[in-house]
């Protein structure tokens, strides 16, 4: 029994730099693993649609015909799954968040089309 | 003879991080009954077993709830196990265990901080959260998440850590063990947090026992019970596992448990450090569970022991999921502590059950 067990501590506190981060004042702090937001390398992902139906949030949209890949920011959890099963390993998991956005928009890739082989067949 | 009052409590009041609501029949200023009332957080996640395969129905169980986040993963995905007959590597056993001590840790850090500020410590109260973020620290290095980690998946663990950074949390751990220290002296021999604590929301052991109490709640009444004793997963590498019990019974027994109970993690963590078998990380699990087939597993969450039911129909989409929650028999513990207790105790008596609403109503 006894009291202030803890005034060593809060004298120590008083000289100890803050235990938090003042975050819009100062940059925050990412890990290499963090999982901030999906990036999708759109040349070379194949459309297989595989990351769309893995998807526990339904936040991903693969269309084939119009060559297409989208992502509703909004509705991603971040849960690394589609990097995980990704084939072409095109989708990768980046450490910082996306900044604040006024409308609830997704973001839309389209993969180019294919060139024709302009080379002249001999 | 004095008039009886209602007092409607929650499931909007300062003491309550999560909402659950009480009606407090009061005579004077004591409780002759709480009459509680649960569904303001009901979000139907056992339901969502029908739309989900049970591959990705794990990321839907770890957010049951922030605390318990990777406890649910765990014990959904050791069921499904058992259901579709996987063996996981030793390493992922291992790998998940700690992850799940780390959780108990940030946990009860969590639940001491609330204790504190309950009785009115503000620095106590920061101390401990203090000590908590380095445990989220560790989340976020290890995988990514600091509360939500997406860590387990059905046949074994999605990250490794490296035998050097395991070294380096404990590392981490030893030098808050020290820091740790001073906050358990605070609680468990500090004047004013014993004098506000002892003789709060009395339970004796006969009690706890007809009333099915689990976890630490059942611990402080002298119940020796807890199934990390049975050596399930990776518990089966520890040498030696004692529960942490107290003989009081009240507010200050279950602040004890809790508070050891920090110290026990740590040290469990150490161990399996030290043990850790190299090799694979995850196992593929193909096929469906068939159809008929059922399995129950039992897991030791930071609140007690949670049962974890699934039933297979043949396809991918599991029949039925079922969760029993620690709290859901705790709440049936805090009803009886708070009958005949002063209404200025009230918050006292909610509070050191640990109530974990969220998990409770999925």
């Amino acid at each position: 029994m006894g009291s202030f067990h803890l005034t060593k501590m809060a004298l120590r506190n008083l000289v100890s730099k803050p235990a938090t981060r003042l975050y819009p004042l100062e940059p925050p702090v990412y890990t290499s693993m963090t999982k901030g937001h999906v990036v999708n390398d759109i040349d070379t992902c194949i459309l297989c649609s595989i990351c769309e139906r893995k998807c526990p949030a339904t936040a991903l949209t693969v269309d084939k015909p119009n060559r297409t890949w989208t992502i509703n920011p909004f509705s991603c959890v971040q849960c690394s799954t589609c990097v995980r099963i990704c084939p072409t390993k095109s989708l990768r998991m980046e450490p910082d968040y996306t900044a604040s956005a006024v409308s609830m928009q997704s973001l839309t890739m389209t993969k180019p089309s294919e060139e024709p082989s302009e080379e002249p067949q001999s | 003879m004095a008039k009886r009052t209602i007092i409607p409590f929650g499931p909007q009041h300062p003491v309550l991080p999560e909402p659950v609501h009480l009606d407090l029949v009061i005579e004077d200023e004591r409780v002759i009954e709480a009459i509680p009332q649960v569904g303001f957080i009901h979000r139907g996640l056992e339901k969502l077993v029908e739309k989900r395969d049970y591959q990705t129905f794990v990321n839907v169980t770890e957010r049951i709830c922030g605390i318990c986040s990777f406890g649910h993963s765990l014990g959904y995905s050791q069921t499904i196990e058992i259901l579709m007959d996987v063996e996981i590597p030793p390493r992922a056993e291992v790998l998940r265990v700690i992850w799940h001590e780390l959780s108990r840790v940030h946990s009860h850090l969590l639940w001491l901080g609330l204790l504190a500020d309950a009785f009115g410590f503000e620095n106590l109260f920061m101390q401990c959260w203090r000590l908590r973020e380095r445990v989220l620290d560790i989340f976020e290095r290890t995988t990514g998440g600091r509360v939500i980690l997406s860590a387990c998946n059905v046949g074994g663990v999605n990250q490794d850590i490296a035998n050097e950074d395991l070294r380096g949390i404990v590392h981490v751990l030893d030098g808050m063990r020290d820091e740790y220290g001073e906050l358990l002296k605070t609680f468990l021999y500090d004047r004013s947090v014993k004098s506000r604590l002892s003789g709060v929301g009395y339970l004796s052991t006969q009690q706890a026992r007809e009333l099915c109490i689990v976890g630490p709640f059942a611990r402080a009444s002298a119940l020796s019970e807890d199934i990390r004793c049975f050596g399930y997963g990776g518990y089966g590498y520890l040498s030696n596992f004692e529960p942490v019990t107290a003989e009081e019974g009240d507010g200050y027994a279950r602040c004890k448990v809790r508070a050891l109970e920090v110290v026990q993690s740590i040290d469990i963590i150490k161990e399996l450090v030290d043990v850790i078998p190299d090799g694979e990380l995850s196992v593929k699990v193909k096929g469906s569970p068939k159809a008929g087939s059922r399995a129950v597993s039992r897991l030791e969450q930071p609140r007690g022991e949670c049962f974890y039911y699934a039933k297979g129909n043949g396809t991918r989409y599991l029949e039925r999921f079922r969760i029993r929650t620690p709290t859901a028999q705790s709440i049936a513990g805090m009803v009886h502590t708070l009958q005949g207790c002063d209404l200025a105790d009230v918050p006292l008596n909610i509070l050191t059950i640990d109530p974990c609403i969220s998990c409770t109503e999925r």
